[in-house]
């Protein structure tokens, strides 16, 4: 028992991680524009494909920094030529952009890179066990993503909290109009941050790309999923989006670890009912990969704001 | 001014019809875009090189195959809605293997329309789609399965696993739909049958095609102290979940129905060796030097290697039916396909006429490295460690076919 509980939750965590990166910069871009990306997992795939293709030509490390740099510059690019005309027309024709933006991606991918998966793996060290715990590996790889996600935080909170720049954003983010008056440059802050929040996309990519898998179907299995942690933390909000990916990485994995279900449940609350039943008798492992949306259901229900969030929708 | 321009219409219209009449389409229903891609896109290459061989060898009853190939996501709606557009541009004949969802889609949309459409029946060539029910209680005139039953592949499977006294724990680990429950349901029955004392220590079912990490589940696998895993997964869900078992040091040996996908050699390299089991039809050997030719010819020119040796058996039957026949209408065909023998490079294969569930001798195999013909280009590849007869495999059936009159 002890042995599932301590690699569900070093699994958990890993998860947990990984969907922080992505929604870390879906939340920044969304507080600061108002623009709700859905392009966004479709950079985190071109990231894990940036990585996968200058992998095998510069190996694995500087595709580590190199492929979100690139990303971001695609980023920017977006939000310069394509985002910033449309803006003027309003929020509605910005969604719709990010949206085609996320198919003419998608179709890209498949086109240079094929319709099934690349063997994008970590260099082969890395595989080797960091620990072995139980009988169980711990591979080196997962404890490198942990460092780099963990390291990712505290660099970002510096960033905002500390610097001269993260100043700007975080007054751009309520008062923009205000920024714009002081002489700041606010349409190139918005380059940067929508760039900066691509380039976070593209971290995860390169680091998701060989502990999920390259295929061209990996932004639309992850696409949803971030736009719960960012209902489910508060729109806009990084801790909040921290707290709730922490949340649906470590419930989705206990649910699959938990050998019960939901009857066994009720029963222990000393309801009776039939373990066997149509419904009472679903086993909370294969309801794992609904829980998001349950959250999500249930965070819009009772507490519409989100974890952290400071705005009612 | 118009008038060329419809001339050219109408000739491009001509030339369209009279090429449809030449040749015989076969319609491949499969995902061959998304995550399942992995197991479409070979079986679409496949059918192309072996249909070429065909038709340099008369192809069926005279006429050329052609092969069209049609994306259906592994979604049974969107493959009904495929199913109907073959049909609107003439296919009589439709292959699909991947998902017994959408396999039993098809068989009542094709039933209903051979009905409905007497002179204009489809015949449906089933080569992966291994949910029993379909040459038991569902059986269907109109369909034929060419590869071995979930129950026939137990059956074999459980046979080795029984004469194996070292494993007394066994994990069961399935997609949830109709053939995970039934690889399920089969492995447990069957085990209690012949080895009462082994003990299932896990019996789960995941999503298809809807997990990505894998993790959670090897930490259960591990901790259950299972010594053999059973699974039935196919595509990129038995792609990631024996990478993942294999990243936590995962010992237990797995006992797939299709750990030869593609995709699990690059992933595993030698962490598969001697832990990745398989049973099918084939193995990676190819001793046979036609077979070695293929599978050579194949990878140069499509990058696939030659995994699916019931895609040639089903091709040849068909050509030996249309042949016989005299005839390329499905229905002269079919009845020409009840109960047809072929020699084949493992054995002579049988369809049977009761149910149309071919009957073939199977192999287990383990994925070992320096191999002569290694997969995916590596060294690796599957080799031979058990051949079950075709007598031992076949198992009885409870059809009672409804015959067309």
């Amino acid at each position: 028992m002890l042995e599932i509980v301590i690699f569900s939750t070093l699994n958990g965590i890993l998860y947990g991680l990984l969907l922080f990166m992505l929604s870390s910069g879906l939340t920044l871009i969304f507080s600061m524009m108002g623009v709700l990306n859905f392009a966004h997992a479709s950079f985190y795939m071109l990231g894990a494909y940036f990585a996968y293709t200058m992998g095998m030509e510069i190996g694995f490390w500087p595709a580590l920094l190199l492929a979100p740099i690139l990303v971001g510059g695609l980023g920017a690019m977006v939000e310069k030529f394509g985002l910033r005309r449309v803006h003027d027309n309003g929020h509605v024709a910005e969604l719709l952009f990010t949206f085609g933006l996320a198919y003419v991606i998608d179709e890209l991918v498949q086109l240079i890179w094929g319709t099934v998966a690349v063997s994008y793996r970590e260099p082969d060290y890395m595989r080797e066990p960091l620990f072995t715990l139980f009988g169980t590996d711990y591979s080196i790889f997962r404890g490198v993503v942990i460092l780099i996600a963990v390291f990712m935080f505290i660099a970002l909170w510096f960033l905002l909290k500390k610097t001269r720049v993260g100043m700007m954003i975080r007054a751009a983010l309520t008062h923009g109009n205000m920024v714009g008056h002081l002489g700041h440059n606010v349409p190139r802050l918005f380059m940067g941050v929508f760039g900066f929040g691509c380039a976070l996309a593209g971290l995860a990519g390169v680091i998701g790309g060989p502990l999920l898998a390259t295929e061209p179907g990996m932004a639309v299995t992850l696409g949803p999923i971030v736009f719960v942690v960012v209902v489910v933390g508060g729109m806009g909000s990084l801790i909040g989006a921290f707290y709730a990916s922490l949340l649906i990485g470590l419930i989705q994995t206990f649910f699959v670890a938990i050998d019960a279900s939901i009857a066994d449940i009720l029963n222990a609350f000393g309801m009776n009912v039939d373990p066997y039943g149509e419904v009472t008798g679903i086993t909370l492992a294969s309801l794992a990969p609904m829980t998001p949306f349950i959250l999500l259901v249930l965070i819009l229900i009772f507490r519409p704001r989100g974890l952290m969030g400071e705005l009612e929708p | 001014m118009l008038k060329p321009i419809f001339t050219f219409l109408a000739a491009s219209l001509l030339l369209v019809g009279t090429a449809s009449a030449e040749t015989v389409k076969l319609a491949l229903i499969d995902p061959l875009t998304g995550p399942m891609a992995a197991a479409g896109q070979p079986a679409f290459e496949h059918l192309k090189y072996e249909a070429k061989r065909i038709n340099a060898n008369g192809g069926l009853n005279g006429q050329d195959l052609e092969i069209v190939g049609l994306d259906n996501k592994v979604n049974p709606q969107e493959s009904l809605v495929q199913l109907q557009k073959a049909i609107d541009d003439g296919v009589r004949y439709v292959t699909q293997g991947n998902g017994s969802s959408v396999a039993s889609a098809l068989i009542s949309a094709i039933e209903k329309h051979n009905q409905r459409n007497p002179g204009e029946e489809v015949l449906y060539l089933n080569y992966a789609a291994v949910d029993p029910a379909f040459t038991n209680e569902r059986c269907s005139y109109w369909h034929f399965r060419f590869d071995a039953n979930a129950d026939m592949k137990m059956n074999a499977l459980t046979d080795h696993i029984a004469a194996n006294d070292d494993i007394k724990k066994v994990y069961l680990i399935n997609q949830d739909y109709s053939f995970g429950q039934a690889v399920s349901k089969a492995a447990r029955e069957m085990l209690k049958e012949k080895r009462p004392d082994i003990e299932i220590v896990g019996n789960d079912f995941h999503p298809l095609a809807k997990v990505k990490d894998f993790t959670p589940y090897v930490s259960k696998i591990q901790s259950s102290g299972a010594d053999a895993v059973i699974t039935g997964n196919w595509g990129q869900d038995v792609t990631l979940l024996v990478k993942a078992a294999a990243e936590f040091g995962l010992e237990a040996p797995f006992f797939t129905y299709y750990g030869a996908s593609s995709g699990v050699v690059t992933q595993l390299g030698d962490k598969g060796v001697d832990r990745i089991y398989q049973i099918n039809e084939y193995y990676g050997e190819f001793e046979d030097p036609e077979m070695a030719k293929r599978q050579t010819e194949l990878y140069e020119q499509a990058e696939w290697d030659f995994y699916y040796l019931r895609l040639s058996t089903m091709l040849d039957m068909l050509k030996k039916s249309a042949d016989q026949a005299k005839s390329t209408d499905p229905v002269d065909v079919a009845k020409a396909m009840e109960g047809m023998k072929l020699e084949t490079t493992t054995g002579e294969v049988v369809m049977r006429a009761e149910d149309h569930q071919i009957q073939l001798p199977m192999f287990i195999s383990v994925m070992k490295d320096d191999m002569e013909y290694g997969a995916e280009g590596t060294d690796y590849n599957f080799k031979k460690v058990a051949r079950i007869d075709r007598e031992a495999v076949s198992l009885p059936t409870t059809c009672r076919m409804r015959r067309p009159k």
